[in-house]
């Protein structure tokens, strides 16, 4: 029988490595031969934060964490593995959508002609290592909103195409964590360039694209036994298990706008300080402003965007009026977007059960519990 | 990076004043021009559809296009000085530079309505969005039924365009309803409240489509005015303004619900924004 044309190849399977962990400085290696800049975690004034990434040395080893809602802590152990923790602050939303950059400048000549040119973005090459599943799942919304609309980002998009990833299965899961409700982890299934599951002694190691497997050519790698494949295996289950929060449910969009007048917003308004740290560590939150910066001689100016807030006096600001003046609707705007609107938008919840937004509330609320309490348990 | 590529979402081009007219003590309108030729000449738009408008050092806001998408020469924007932006572009005169950026956004469903008869309601200091929509029918007046133009105004004072409104009145098959809340002396129109006077305006449910922009309280009253007169929902469409920044729905500032009125508006069918629409807060 001839073969039917057009047919569907499944993308290339990779079998799984192991790789030990003394060896784990070779992919450093690897990484940066490769022309990548590598950025890994750190424990940095007290957090797990994401900065440039010399050695493994600096990787925070023996670290855990623990979070509750207004609460992170990390402490030091003896155990050997560098990724013993849930999340810090930040992954990898900084290094793609920059908390300020500059858009464009203008000149003025003395005959007041203005003559505008746009700044490119100084793009290296980056690895990440660490992202979580959760910080994954924000990365696709994330690409959904600043390039597959009619006008893509570009500045987004230069930093996007030349990311490398090298995701960590969590093995660990903090108080916070409720990725396990919203379907996004603990296990990273894709948009990895490789992927690793931390063991006493070392990596099991999945590769997700062709580029992850070029990295690895050059490393001294085994490959994984079965014991390794389930000792992996089972730790993210138990991650996945030890998860004791959760939203009640994947789709609240309906029942979020038929209660938008639910006393339940008065009551959270009450607690809420509307600072704003929840949209500033959210993986999804993607609200910025932009601002004119002229220079004293008249001549120039620069127009710049940082990252805003919905929780801010000027998010709303139309000619005179501010339509959420007060923290009940700015709360009720932030939950009910992130949690009902984005479905209109992008086809899911833009919640990710990252857990970070609690963490880091200077007055702890919780996410999961608001939804709950508006939403009811059983939706 | 695509370098120096011209789809720069954010990048804005020159145009150059070349006419200013003063239209009210803090409304005024500009007449521009691109710098560059061929971008004048590649420029189209559709009514209701809106440009970010740059004023040195100081920002952009977003601004309706008044003129007619055929004048291939000139395009107009009237703005009311009421922000940080548009009070330091009251000071521009003719032979100044901006900075354009558009057209954005959606625009009035003109096609969809040819044949049909056209209810403008406006309120506010002659609302601009549909400034734009009279013009287009009137010069294109055969290809249209019956164009009734409702405005509404707090005090007869605020009515711009005056002499407008009265040169439309004598137009064949339009007619022009204006109500102050407080009236002037000498004032020709009506005292009270626009959307009040949709009984004196009988209309032909079926084949009348609503166009609307103004304070949304004042267009929610006139919603609920036209669906008791057995207007169709989706003949009902509204300008929606919020605040901008980016205008291509990146920014997050404009967003409705699950709508980004620079992307997904400024022009909605009702159906569209009518579960949000009057809820206070969004």
């Amino acid at each position: 029988m001839p073969k039917p044309k057009n047919k569907q190849t499944d993308p290339p399977r990779y079998p799984l490595r192991y790789l030990a962990r003394a060896s784990l400085p070779a992919l450093l290696d690897s990484l940066r031969a490769a022309g990548y800049r590598c950025i890994g975690p750190q424990l940095k004034e007290g957090a797990v934060v994401y900065a440039e990434l010399d050695t493994v040395e600096q990787l925070p080893r023996g670290v855990h964490d623990q979070q509750s809602p207004g609460e992170y802590r990390t402490q030091a152990s003896e155990d050997e593995r560098y990724f013993a923790w849930a999340n810090g602050p930040q992954a990898i939303k900084p290094w793609l959508f920059a908390p300020r950059e500059s858009l464009w400048q203008v000149a003025r000549d003395e005959h007041g002609r203005l003559r505008f040119r746009e700044t490119s973005p100084q793009v290296t090459p980056l690895a990440v290592i660490g992202a979580r599943a959760c910080d994954l799942a924000a990365l696709r919304l994330q690409d959904q909103h600043f390039l597959h609309g009619a006008h893509p980002d570009p500045y987004y998009q230069a930093r996007r195409e030349s990311l490398f990833i090298v995701a960590v299965q969590c093995s660990h899961t903090a108080a916070t964590c409720f990725c396990a409700s919203t379907g996004d982890g603990p296990r990273a299934e894709r948009d990895f360039d490789l992927a690793l599951s931390e063991l006493n002694a070392g990596y099991v190691v999945e590769t997700g694209s062709q580029r992850g497997a070029s990295v690895l050519a050059a490393l001294p790698l085994a490959a994984a036994t079965a014991a390794q494949r389930d000792a992996a295996r089972q730790q993210s289950e138990r991650a996945a298990r030890l998860q004791t929060r959760a939203l009640p449910g994947r789709n609240l969009r309906d029942v979020l706008f038929a209660n938008l007048e639910h006393p339940r917003w008065d009551e959270v308004a009450a607690r809420c300080l509307s600072c704003g740290n929840c949209t500033s560590v959210c993986p999804t939150c993607f609200c910025h402003a932009e601002s004119e910066q002229p220079a004293l001689d008249g001549a120039h100016s620069e127009h710049v965007r940082e990252w805003d807030s919905c929780f801010t006096q000027g998010h709303s600001y139309i000619h005179g009026l501010t339509i959420r003046a007060e923290t009940r609707t700015r709360y009720r705007q932030w939950l009910t977007h992130k949690l009902g609107s984005w479905h209109e938008q992008y086809g899911r919840s833009g919640c990710v059960g990252c857990g970070r937004c609690m963490t880091w509330c200077p007055v702890g609320i919780d996410i999961t519990e608001e939804a709950s309490a508006i939403c009811g348990e059983g939706t | 990076m695509r370098r120096g590529d011209v789809s720069h979402p954010y990048l804005l081009h020159e145009a150059e004043i070349v006419t200013r007219v003063q239209e009210a003590p803090d409304i005024f309108t500009l007449r521009l021009r691109f710098s560059a030729a061929a971008r004048q000449r590649d420029y189209t738009f559709q009514p209701g559809q809106f440009n970010m408008v740059y004023l040195y050092g100081v920002g952009e806001v977003a601004i309706s296009i008044v003129s007619d998408p055929e004048d291939d020469l000139l395009y107009d924007h009237t703005i009311r000085a009421v922000g940080r932006v548009t009070r330091g572009m009251a000071a521009l005169r003719a032979g100044d530079y901006v900075g354009i950026r558009g057209p954005y956004g959606r625009g009035w469903p003109l096609p969809q309505a040819e044949g049909r008869d056209v209810l403008i309601v406006t309120g506010g200091l002659g609302c601009a969005p549909v400034v734009s929509v009279i013009h287009y029918i009137l010069k294109r007046r055969e290809r249209y039924g019956r164009l009734i133009i409702m405005q509404g105004v707090k005090h007869a004072n605020d009515l711009l365009w005056r002499e407008r409104y009265a040169e439309w009145a004598r137009q064949p098959n339009v007619e022009v309803i204006i109500a102050a809340d407080q009236g002037a002396p000498l004032w020709p129109w009506r005292i009270g409240r626009v959307t009040d006077l949709f009984d004196q305006v009988p209309f032909d449910s079926e084949r009348t489509s609503a166009m609307m922009c103004g304070p949304e309280v004042m267009m929610r009253v006139a919603v609920q005015q036209l669906l008791a007169r057995g207007m169709n929902e989706a003949d009902i469409h509204l300008s929606m303004e919020r605040n901008m920044h980016c205008a291509v729905g990146h920014c997050g500032h404009c967003q409705y619900g699950g709508k980004f009125v620079c992307k997904d508006g400024p022009v909605f069918a009702y159906p569209q924004v009518k579960e949000l629409f009057g809820v206070r807060g969004f």
